[in-house]
């Protein structure tokens, strides 16, 4: 299995303060990697880092044959890559409707949108009850729907999300992140998943990275790392 | 007679109020993109007008001097947003008002020394004395063309925003910025856009106005600002439906003061109008309600 995201060596920060340390990571192809790590470890730094939100300091992000830190983030969707930001960020003021077609805009095809569309109200059917309605008046629930629907209109290559169970009851998390597994076996999708809810994550994922101030302490087969103890013991806290 | 008086004074604040709707639009429309109150906007519908006189006064033509004037605008806006707003700190909201003060001096000053500081008078395109066969109504040409334009602007703008997806695209940016460029939106340019409309939009307004008022100078903007900002701020900042109510509302009310008390006293009404409005409801009587925080 090819990687499809590559880092070399990255660091970055804000300003004078350096969060990531020459951080490797490789995401390979059709799978889910979880990067976990207490608060702090910067890990939504990092997932800002590849999206272009923040400029890496050193080092190079790659995906397939392209320099991603030369990529502007407007472009990063046009680039194969969509993310599902913390705190179920959709646009509040706008309707579940135009939340979603704003995710598939850039592509331009409207038939091949209208399709989209109707597959992600397939996915999620609370939201298509509530196709009217502004952003503002669903559930956290709906809304990390509404947000995973969104970035899914992009049909991205890899899609990333940041810390999709925050705030969320435990059945709904379960079933988001039961509902990344599918989307891998099923459409071939990878997924970069940050999470602070270890055991949840490392349950449904492939890979799992271990982010600790700002290095990679551990990069192994989820299931080894959800095993190893010591490893928890020291670094995830449980 | 006293009924003729009433609708007299009725429909000329509604056409009055139609306009100072239009223009109250294009503040909304700048504060959604970029969280602006563009206190250059008289100066810069000013400055588009000044472009429509010549070139009507050139040509002759008046529909050629509109169109000058809306491109003319929507030029302006676009180089005021590159060239100025784009690089003034959002950290104080402060900061913003004085660069587009300035900027309103710089037109202003501008506009001065090209064609000097007296009255141009301007030519309508339709007569402005009331028409015949409404003759009850006394509603001119002039009058009827103004709500043409106004009506043209509020459905070109409720289609621009919700069918189409340069609109979207533009709400997006409006709303969340950051978020819009994740999904692949260029808000900077949405946000230039947002200004463009805006200005072609104050041009618009500003070259209906002025030719039935006194004349063309480089302040005669300058009280539709104040009135358009009122209206703004009583709709609620915003809110476009707001912007249009409040316009028609203010401009009725502008009307029937100075009808019956007297026109002295019409601007005092407005500003008693604003202050009810900020101690009653200060987001505006059409601003919508709070997210959802649970």
């Amino acid at each position: 299995m090819s990687d499809l995201l590559t880092l070399n060596g990255v660091s970055a920060g804000y300003g004078p303060v350096s969060v990531l340390h020459g951080i490797e990571l490789a995401v390979p192809e059709r799978s889910i990697t979880a990067v976990v790590g207490a608060n702090g470890a910067g890990k939504t730094t990092l997932l800002r880092t590849i999206m272009g939100q923040i400029r890496p300091s050193a080092g190079s992000i790659r995906m397939g044959g392209t320099d991603l830190s030369k990529v502007k983030v407007e472009d990063m969707v046009r680039n194969g890559l969509a993310l599902v930001p913390e705190g179920r960020g959709v646009i509040t003021e706008l309707t579940v409707d135009e939340n979603l077609r704003l995710g598939g805009l850039w592509r331009g095809n409207s038939a091949e949108s209208s399709r989209t569309l109707a597959e992600v109200y397939e996915l999620f059917e609370p939201l298509q009850n509530r196709r009217k309605s502004a952003g503002h008046q669903l559930s956290g629930g709906e809304r990390q729907m509404l947000a995973i629907g969104r970035a899914l209109m992009a049909k991205p290559k890899l899609l990333l999300l940041d810390e999709p169970s925050l705030g969320l009851a435990p059945r709904i998390t379960a079933q988001i992140l039961q509902l990344l597994g599918r989307l891998r076996d099923e459409t071939g999708l990878t997924v970069l998943l940050i999470e602070q809810n270890v055991r949840s994550a490392l349950s449904v994922a492939d890979h799992g990275v271990v982010l600790n101030l700002g290095r990679v302490v551990a990069a192994r087969p989820a299931a080894e790392l959800a095993a190893d103890t010591d490893l928890r013991h020291t670094y995830l806290g449980f | 007679m006293e009924l003729e008086r009433f609708l007299f004074l009725t429909v000329d604040g509604l056409a009055r109020g139609a306009v100072l709707a239009v223009f109250a639009l294009s503040l909304v429309l700048i504060w959604r993109a970029a969280r602006i109150i563009n206190f250059s906007q008289g100066a810069i519908a000013m400055a588009a007008t000044y472009l429509a006189f010549v070139v009507t006064s050139a040509t002759g033509n008046y529909w050629l001097g509109l169109v000058a004037a809306l491109l003319g605008g929507a030029a302006i806006g676009f180089v005021v947003e590159r060239g100025v707003m784009r690089y003034v700190s959002s950290v104080n909201p402060l900061n913003s008002v004085i660069a587009a003060l300035g900027v309103l001096l710089v037109i202003q000053a501008i506009i001065g020394m090209l064609f000097g500081n007296g009255y141009h008078p301007m030519q309508v395109p339709f007569s402005q004395s009331p028409l015949p066969w409404l003759a009850g109504l006394s509603i001119s040409a002039y009058d009827l063309f103004v709500f043409a334009c106004v009506g043209f602007v509020v459905i070109g703008l409720a289609v621009l925003f919700g069918k189409t997806n340069v609109g979207l695209r533009m709400r997006a940016a409006a709303f969340s910025p950051e978020l819009a460029r994740l999904l692949g939106v260029r808000s900077n340019r949405m946000i230039t856009l947002g200004w463009m409309l805006a200005s072609a939009l104050s041009a618009l307004a500003a070259l209906l106005v002025v030719p039935t008022e006194l004349g063309l100078n480089p302040h005669s903007t300058d009280a539709v600002f104040v009135y358009a900002f009122t209206i703004a701020v009583v709709g609620g900042l915003d809110s476009a439906p707001g912007a249009v109510v409040g316009g028609l509302v203010v401009g009725v009310l502008l009307s029937w003061v100075s009808g019956y008390l007297g026109a002295t006293l019409s601007p005092v009404a407005v500003l008693v109008l604003l202050l009810a409005v900020l101690l009653i409801k200060p987001g505006g009587i059409f601003s919508v309600t709070k997210e959802r925080t649970a």
